[in-house]
């Protein structure tokens, strides 16, 4: 009953999504007041059924229906609960209805909290956002039917692979889920304004928060994919330029860019066709992202085999919805009248080129990750790497960073050079002691971590100036926020400068009672054991590190062998260890044994790694999100909520 | 006049900008993106030596060699057609074995052998054609019942 | 004032972007290494059985003038348990099927055989992937079309697909 009972919810949310887009529609062209209040409620209920379905799938996995196709296909009774549960999103239907829920839930949100906009707008951005939901369900409903039953149930489903049940695999997509869908928002709340022509400070403040929450949840997502694939593809990279990786990047970019634009237009009111067409661009490059990778036209590891008839559906869906969108935009934008004016040197127009830069690493990141696919129309079959990535992005990242110094010290619409210039010796000097303590004391060190660690120097001492000669108990929170968040960019920076420069590696064959000698630390390889874990078997090498001032740690990496399931061949891993210390992380692989001439196998391949100030970049990910989300509870004001109501409470409890 | 001005500075930072970042990414790409051959290809002699590429190919059986030092592999990539001698140094990835697809980032030696910086394996034995997905009578047939 | 026509710029660059994707989307990635043996004939080799009651397989018996395949699986292979109801169609419209059995060991083949049926005429055990190699093999399953002088003609890769049987069909039927 509960796979049916789903299904029919789904039904009736889809409905009440034709219903908001059918009653919204005809609001907007001149009908009754009576059909715009039908919008609110019908898009909150569409939300609340859309979970609840989502709730019943989980349930069905929990509870192991192997009635059902898709539980049977991706899950096993045998899975810890944590997996059968992780499992519901882990396949194509299921993260389909995840991102539709989440679709329908912030359509549900703004419904509830908006109260800023006008109210024709408002019911634009609902029917807006009805009408992208519209067309999900009419995927999912069509197409990838998650509640699909099996004329005959199997005994037990074939979901068991080993190599999908970790928990960072687990909840790292619902995530970036949260993140690309709450864009549709702002996507929506863009194709509201351009219909009913209210492009200004009011769209803009309104659309805000979203911008900021969902650019929250991919700032946190992207962080801890990169975390994941560090410890556990045992490379000991945290970024390699992977497709799947880049079509996650680029809707942080376009969020990046469109909460700095947004800025300017809520507060100046200028930008604000730019901030139009990025809100548009942002949920566009989600849509394009999750295609891609989704329909196999970029090989990776994550990618979900769909097959070309889905694939073409939503490639119909998204030309339907960005081409929509982009067409309304060249229509009405011509009609924007033009924002504020202000000069170059100002806020606004170091904003400006903060976009522009955000904008053009975008479209080079973009370009690198489609390039393959022209090239292979053209007959030539090439892959792009880290080499061009990091050649492109590399310096405009940097030249961005330095403007972020100056941007947050400008004043709004028109400052002087001489004035800026007075607020900066600090931080120059901090950038300078930086760039000759490396000269000095670095030995060789690539111009590109050289200049990253120079900036991060600067950008370290800069972000904090806006806190200067400041009460900090009266600083706004979105103040705070983007100090934190810029200060958290300089962390990242300077991570990433200090690891590309000054990593340190060892490849040995070593065997037991060898040390082994890696940067200031001594390794000793104390010997192997086997070890049995619930559903595998390893090798547990043991290492002892000793440190320069000669504290000792004991690291323990794994290989593990997975047994073939129902006839396969068996399964090897490698579980890295890690050590963490202030200066940075010791990361250690424990590789195959290596047979001698004489055959014995006495030594194993063991790979060291020692990292200066690698967790910085995840720590520096961890800030801008910080930031973000006080920036976020600043302009959604719920703080300021909270208070009234807190005093307006205290008066009740006094009052007379 | 004086805003009008700035505007006109602001567009040609712009287009200079966006200009700018064009060439350097046609030069990037031209210099950077690798070519992704097989050892067929290799041995039409598509591949200059030094040149970044990526190899594909399947294992050749029994081709797995190691090296002395314990750490450097040989083996053989093939296509079928023709093959080409491989070595790397360090741990190989998970999934890698004989008879299975690899792909290999790195460059060829003047000795004719590709010499690997990274390799990926690709485990194909329980890859399903995504047409298959929708069968249930084939379906209960992969889960093994 | 803004000009107009600059406004459309995000539309086009949007339609060159889907352009290619509709162009990826038709021609699939060509992903395939074809059999260096396509048009010549069968590599010699002669198998065992690959389990009681089945007979082996000789290169030689491949040229007694009818059309057939060879398909190349294991038992341990889970697209070619998939991949029976195919091959049971093809043997039910009367196309023979000579079949070869990888690194696989007698009692899993006969366990598979009863399981998925078994639509094979001789089943050649290759417990090295000798013969797989030297087909120029990829992996299993994989299907060879040979006409009646054991010359091959195609090299299907992976799965056979319900809707490929008729076409496989009159394929073999046209070398005859």
């Amino acid at each position: 009953m509960i796979a049916e009972l789903g299904l029919a919810l789904l039904w009736i949310a889809a409905a009440l999504a034709c219903l908001s887009l059918v009653a919204g529609t005809l609001f907007l062209r001149g009908g009754s007041k009576d059909l715009a209040a039908l919008v609110r409620p019908a898009s909150v209920a569409q939300g609340v059924l859309t979970a609840a379905a989502f709730g019943l799938l989980i349930a069905l996995f929990v509870r192991s229906d192997m009635s059902v196709e898709l539980v049977a296909r991706n899950s096993n009774s045998l899975k810890p609960m944590i997996f059968k549960i992780a499992g519901t999103w882990g396949n194509h239907e299921g993260s389909m209805l995840l991102w539709l829920m989440i679709l329908s839930l912030s359509g549900g949100l703004i419904a509830i909290f908006e109260k800023r906009l006008r109210e024709d707008t408002l019911v634009a951005t609902l029917a807006a956002q009805a009408a992208l939901s519209l067309g999900f369900f009419a995927f999912l409903l069509f197409s990838s039917n998650p509640f699909k039953r099996l004329p005959v149930a199997p005994p037990d489903g074939q979901g068991l692979n080993p190599l999908l049940q970790d928990i960072g695999l687990a909840f790292h997509p619902p995530t970036l889920y949260v993140g690309y869908v709450g864009l549709s928002v702002a996507f929506s709340f863009a194709v509201g304004a351009l219909i009913t022509r209210e492009i200004g400070p009011a769209f803009a403040r309104a659309m805000r928060p979203w911008v900021l929450g969902s650019w929250i949840f991919l700032t946190l997502g992207i962080t801890a994919g990169s975390y994941w694939a560090y410890y556990e593809l045992g490379w000991g990279g945290w970024w390699f330029w992977d497709p799947v990786e880049n079509v996650s990047l680029v809707p942080w970019l376009a969020g990046a860019a469109l909460l700095h634009s947004v800025a300017v237009t809520a507060t100046r009111n200028a930008l604000r066709a730019w901030t139009v067409m990025l809100a548009v661009i942002g949920f566009s490059m989600s849509m394009v992202g999750t295609f891609i990778v989704r329909s196999g036209l970029l090989t990776s590891v994550h990618s979900f085999a769909v097959d070309p008839e889905r694939g073409t559906f939503l490639l119909v869906l998204m030309a339907i919805y960005i081409g929509g969108a982009l067409t309304l935009f060249a229509l009405r934008a011509g009609a924007v009248a033009e924002g504020k004016k202000f000069a170059l040197l100002s806020r606004e127009g170091s904003l400006v080129i903060n976009n522009l830069l955000l904008t053009t690493i975008l479209a080079l990141v973009l370009l690198g990750t489609l390039y393959p696919i022209v090239a292979e129309a053209m007959g030539e079959k090439i892959s792009v790497g880290p080499p061009y990535y990091n050649r492109v992005a590399g310096p405009l990242a940097l030249i961005l960073c330095l403007v972020m110094v100056a941007g947050p010290l400008l004043s709004w619409r028109k400052d002087d050079g001489k004035r800026l210039w007075s607020r900066l010796p600090l931080a120059l000097f901090a950038g300078a002691a930086v760039l000759f303590a490396l000269i000095l004391f670095g030995g060789k060190v690539g111009i590109l971590p050289l200049l990253g660690m120079t900036v991060a120097g600067i950008v370290a001492v800069a972000s904090l100036a806006p806190l200067w000669g400041r009460n900090l108990r009266r600083t706004p929170l979105p103040t705070w926020g983007m100090v934190i968040a810029h200060f958290g960019v300089a962390v990242c920076l300077a991570g990433m400068g200090a690891e590309s420069a000054f990593i340190k590696e060892r490849l040995v064959a070593a065997a037991p009672g060898d040390d082994i000698r890696i940067g200031d630390f001594s390794v000793k390889f104390a010997g192997v054991k086997p070890v049995a874990g619930p559903n595998y078997t390893a090798i547990e090498g043991t290492l002892v590190a000793t440190t320069s001032s000669g504290s000792r740690f004991t690291m323990k990496p794994e290989a593990r062998t997975f047994p073939g399931l129902m006839g396969t061949a068996p399964t090897e891993t490698n579980e890295a260890a890690l050590l963490t210390r202030p200066g940075g992380q010791f990361y250690a692989v424990l590789g195959q044994p290596v047979t001698s001439d004489d055959g014995r196998a006495d030594r194993y391949q063991i790979r060291l790694w020692w990292k200066p100030l690698v967790w910085w970049i995840w720590l520096g990910g961890a800030l801008i999100a910080v930031g973000a989300t006080l920036s976020m509870l600043g302009r959604a004001q719920l703080l300021a909520i909270w208070r009234a109501r807190r005093a307006r409470k205290l008066e009740e409890r006094f009052a007379p | 006049m004086k805003a009008k001005h700035q505007r006109l500075i602001l567009a040609l930072v712009a287009l200079g900008g966006v200009a700018g970042a064009g060439v350097l990414a046609a030069s990037a790409l031209s210099d950077e993106a690798a070519y992704f051959r097989t050892p067929v290809e290799i041995e039409d002699g598509k591949a200059e030596v030094g040149e970044a590429m990526r190899l594909g190919g399947m294992v050749a059986k029994g081709s797995i060699v190691r090296q002395a030092d314990g750490l450097t592999i040989r083996f053989v990539a093939t296509d079928g057609k023709a093959s080409v001698p491989v070595e790397y140094k360090g741990i190989v990835p998970d999934l890698f074995g004989e008879e299975s697809g690899m792909v290999a980032d790195g460059r060829m030696r003047a000795d004719g052998t590709f010499v690997a910086d990274r390799i990926l394996a690709k485990h194909d034995e329980r890859y399903m054609p995504p047409q298959m997905g929708d069968m249930p009578k084939n379906m209960k047939a992969a889960a093994g019942v | 004032m803004t000009n107009r026509w600059v406004l459309f710029v995000p539309l086009a660059i949007m339609g060159l972007l889907f352009g290619a994707f509709i162009y990826r989307l038709v021609t699939p990635a060509e992903t395939l290494i074809q059999s260096q043996w396509i048009d010549k004939p069968m590599p010699l080799f002669d198998l065992p059985p690959a389990t009681a009651g089945v007979e082996g397989l000789k290169s030689s018996q491949l040229a007694d003038g009818k059309p057939r395949l060879v398909n190349v699986f294991a038992s341990w292979c889970i697209p070619c348990r998939a991949e029976a109801p195919q091959l049971e169609a093809l043997k039910a419209a009367g196309v023979p099927i000579d079949g070869i059995a990888i690194r696989d060991r007698p009692d899993d083949v006969a366990m598979f055989l009863r399981e998925y049926g078994n639509p094979f005429d001789r089943i050649g055990a290759d417990m090295q992937s000798s013969v797989q190699i030297a087909l120029g093999s990829s992996g299993v399953p994989e299907t060879f079309l040979i006409d009646g002088k054991g010359i091959i003609r195609e090299q299907i890769q992976g799965v056979i697909l319900a809707d490929q049987v008729p076409e496989i069909v009159a394929k073999l039927e046209a070398m005859k």
